[in-house]
């Protein structure tokens, strides 16, 4: 995590939700879809902008079939979207332990 | 064992098919989460980091080999092939799918089970001694009691918006292995003078994150009475617990503004009114609901077994296993049994759908089909002949389930933390495992002895910490993970909260720490003396001196 955090000094954020059938982690793409590939997020530098970009995130939720988008902020790591913060690294990873590791 | 009747199948199918319209509604957009979400949280259904998480009852940690099988079928067909046992003696699911839910309820309706009041400001899953109706100090079975309180507590109309989610706690020994003086309400039993079974009543215990141990407000409760006085309780709180702030709302801080004695006396005015009504009740119906928990037809067993003490001989692991995870049988001859899900380096409580279903049939081979899930997250064959020890311990051990460290250090209860878990702020799972690998030496873990390392990933606690010898608390500093020491906790019959022994460690001097800790405690101790005895008489100075160094500890106080 470290690492990342000194990867970069200007943070971007961007768009992630979870998918209503399966609760899986996605990410907002720059195209307005939803993946499951942090790579693929819309990387969002100014603030008021990632504001309106959520708040239509939000209202497309149901249509899109996905749960409650939020912001979050990420740096660039190896010229790709890196996640700040354990929480969002272990969303993007999945758990850093588990029964199901060999079974995922 | 309890079974349903016709009532309950009935009530239950309709819940499931309730819920399947739910979720074909909110997939067809026909409900939007806000209006889902209490509906699925209703089921047992959260939405965590990654996927849904189904929460299972199990109630008061009592499964028959039958469910337990149902359970392994779940997790190999809907899930990753793995169940998690929690400190509630729920199991949960990580990884179920939204369309698959209702099948999945519907398959826990075939042997009796449900998701239903495992979320929510409800009466949540009771929970109980998990060695009842076995353990050699029990005065008498609690499940009986606690089921009584389960068909009570069950969609009950006016206690189904309480002001937060309340958890009762049920044992029938006067040593207390539910923790409940840690529950909203903890039930004690005792014998009055006549020999009649009846309930200590401690109210307003609970962890999170104002830790206290609950209070007593009755010291003898007749077992006619349960019912009414657990509603008097109820309504006292649900009246005057404070709905305007979350972290104020348990029991726990009703009592402790209202104090304990005067809570009494609105419990006892409010009893006075209902306590002679059709509330509690009737003996035959009790006795009714008794005869589900009969004893099993055991075999006349001596008590004496040479040839359990030839295996122990001959088999040191064997020996070490007996030592650590087998206790005292109530019936002559045979033995209780636990099933530690703590191997070393191990997830804490997981079970993988082969082990669930070898384990059902290891019940059914060594007992009477009856199996139990403890607070600690392991599982209790409860009714093994002794003779029969060497046997079980051999597939136990073939299972990678035969660890001998029940009680001791690498038998740490960790909540999922924030590899799985929304509200975690820093993971459980890896520094359990870390820990526990710093001891896989089983003669070091018994020279150790008898301790307990809880660990939860947020101020929760889920996993007791408040309550262990050894506690540890995730905390999240600027999205680094930290981990907080609490030392002297205790969670038997003698509940304490423990206290922070200084500054956190990051997560690669944790384990470093907790080595420290058992350091200190195996130079000071006496002989024969556990980690919790050291550490009252000693006080928490040397621990600190060795953790921080003297001048720091100094400046520590």
């Amino acid at each position: 995590m470290s690492k990342n955090q000194n990867a970069t000094t200007n943070f971007l954020q961007a768009i992630t939700a979870n998918r209503l059938s399966d609760g899986y982690v996605v990410y907002l793409t720059a195209r307005g879809g939803w993946s499951e590939r942090i790579e693929d997020c819309r990387a969002i530098p100014d603030r008021g902008d990632a504001n309106d970009v959520l708040r239509h995130a939000e209202r497309q939720a149901g249509d899109d079939l996905v749960v409650g988008p939020y912001l979050f902020k990420i740096g660039v790591a190896d010229g790709r979207p890196a996640p700040l913060g354990q929480r969002e690294i272990l969303r993007t990873t999945g758990p850093s332990v588990g029964t199901d590791l060999n079974l995922a | 064992m309890y079974r349903y009747d016709e009532f309950d199948h009935a009530f239950v199918a309709e819940r499931v098919e309730q819920f399947r319209g739910q979720v074909a509604r909110r997939v067809a957009g026909e409900l939007s989460e806000d209006e889902f979400k209490p509906l699925r949280l209703m089921n047992g259904l959260y939405l965590q980091l990654h996927a849904y998480m189904l929460r299972v009852a199990i109630p008061y940690g009592t499964l028959s080999a039958k469910q337990m099988r149902k359970l392994a079928h779940i997790a190999r067909t809907y899930d990753r092939g793995y169940g998690h046992f929690t400190t509630r003696q729920n199991i949960q699911y990580n990884w179920p799918k939204l369309g698959d839910v209702p099948a999945i309820l519907d398959e826990l309706a075939d042997v009796e089970m449900h998701a239903i009041q495992t979320s929510g400001n409800c009466i949540r899953n009771t929970t109980a001694d998990p060695l009842a109706g076995v353990a050699a100090d029990e005065i008498d079975d609690p499940r009986v009691h606690a089921e009584i309180i389960r068909q009570w507590s069950t969609l009950h109309p006016e206690f189904s918006f309480l002001p937060r989610k309340f958890k009762i706690a049920v044992t029938g020994s006067p040593n207390d292995r539910a923790v409940t003086r840690g529950h909203d309400i903890g039930l004690r039993m005792h014998r009055d003078l006549q020999g009649k079974p009846g309930f200590e009543v401690m109210v307003g215990g609970g962890q999170g994150r104002t830790p206290i141990m609950a209070k007593t407000i009755r010291n003898f409760l007749p077992v006619d009475h349960l019912l009414s006085y657990l509603e008097a309780v109820l309504r006292v709180y649900n009246q005057l617990g404070r709905r305007d702030n979350i972290y104020k709302a348990r029991i726990k801080i009703l009592v402790q503004s209202e104090g304990a004695e005067n809570f009494a006396e609105m419990v006892e005015a409010e009893w006075l009114k209902i306590r002679d009504n059709a509330l509690d009740l009737p003996v035959e119906e009790r006795d009714r609901i008794a005869a589900y928990f009969a004893p099993p037809q055991y075999e006349n067993l001596s008590d004496a077994c040479p040839e359990l003490q030839a295996a122990m001989a001959a088999e040191p692991r064997f020996a070490a296993w007996v030592d650590s995870n087998v206790g005292d049988h109530k019936q002559s001859g045979y033995a209780i049994a636990t099933i530690s899900l703590k191997p070393h380096g191990g997830i804490p409580g997981d079970a993988s759908a082969d082990q669930m279903e070898a384990v059902a049939t290891l019940a059914e081979t060594f007992g009477f089909g009856e199996l139990r899930v403890s607070y600690k997250q392991n599982l209790i064959l409860p009714d093994v002949p002794k003779a029969d020890l060497l046997a079980l311990w051999r597939a136990l051990d073939g299972l990678d389930l035969g660890t001998a460290n029940a009680g001791r250090i690498s038998d740490i209860i960790a909540c999922p933390g924030l590899d799985y878990c929304n509200l975690a702020n820093a993971r459980s799972i890896p520094i359990a495992q870390r820990i526990s690998e710093r001891f896989t030496d089983l003669r070091r873990e018994a020279d150790i002895g008898e301790i307990s390392l809880n660990i939860s990933g947020c101020i929760n606690a889920c996993a007791h910490h408040h309550v262990a010898n050894i506690g540890i608390l995730g905390v999240n500093k600027n999205g680094a993970e930290f981990y907080q020491i609490t030392l002297g906790g205790v969670a038997n019959e003698n509940a304490a909260v423990g206290a922070i022994i200084g500054p956190a460690f990051d997560e690669w001097r944790i384990a470093n720490a907790v080595e420290d800790i058992v350091d200190t405690y195996l130079s000071q101790r006496r002989p024969d003396e556990a980690f919790i005895d050291t550490y009252q008489r000693v006080g928490p100075q040397p621990f600190k001196e060795k953790l921080y160094g003297p001048d720091q500890a100094r400046q520590a106080g």
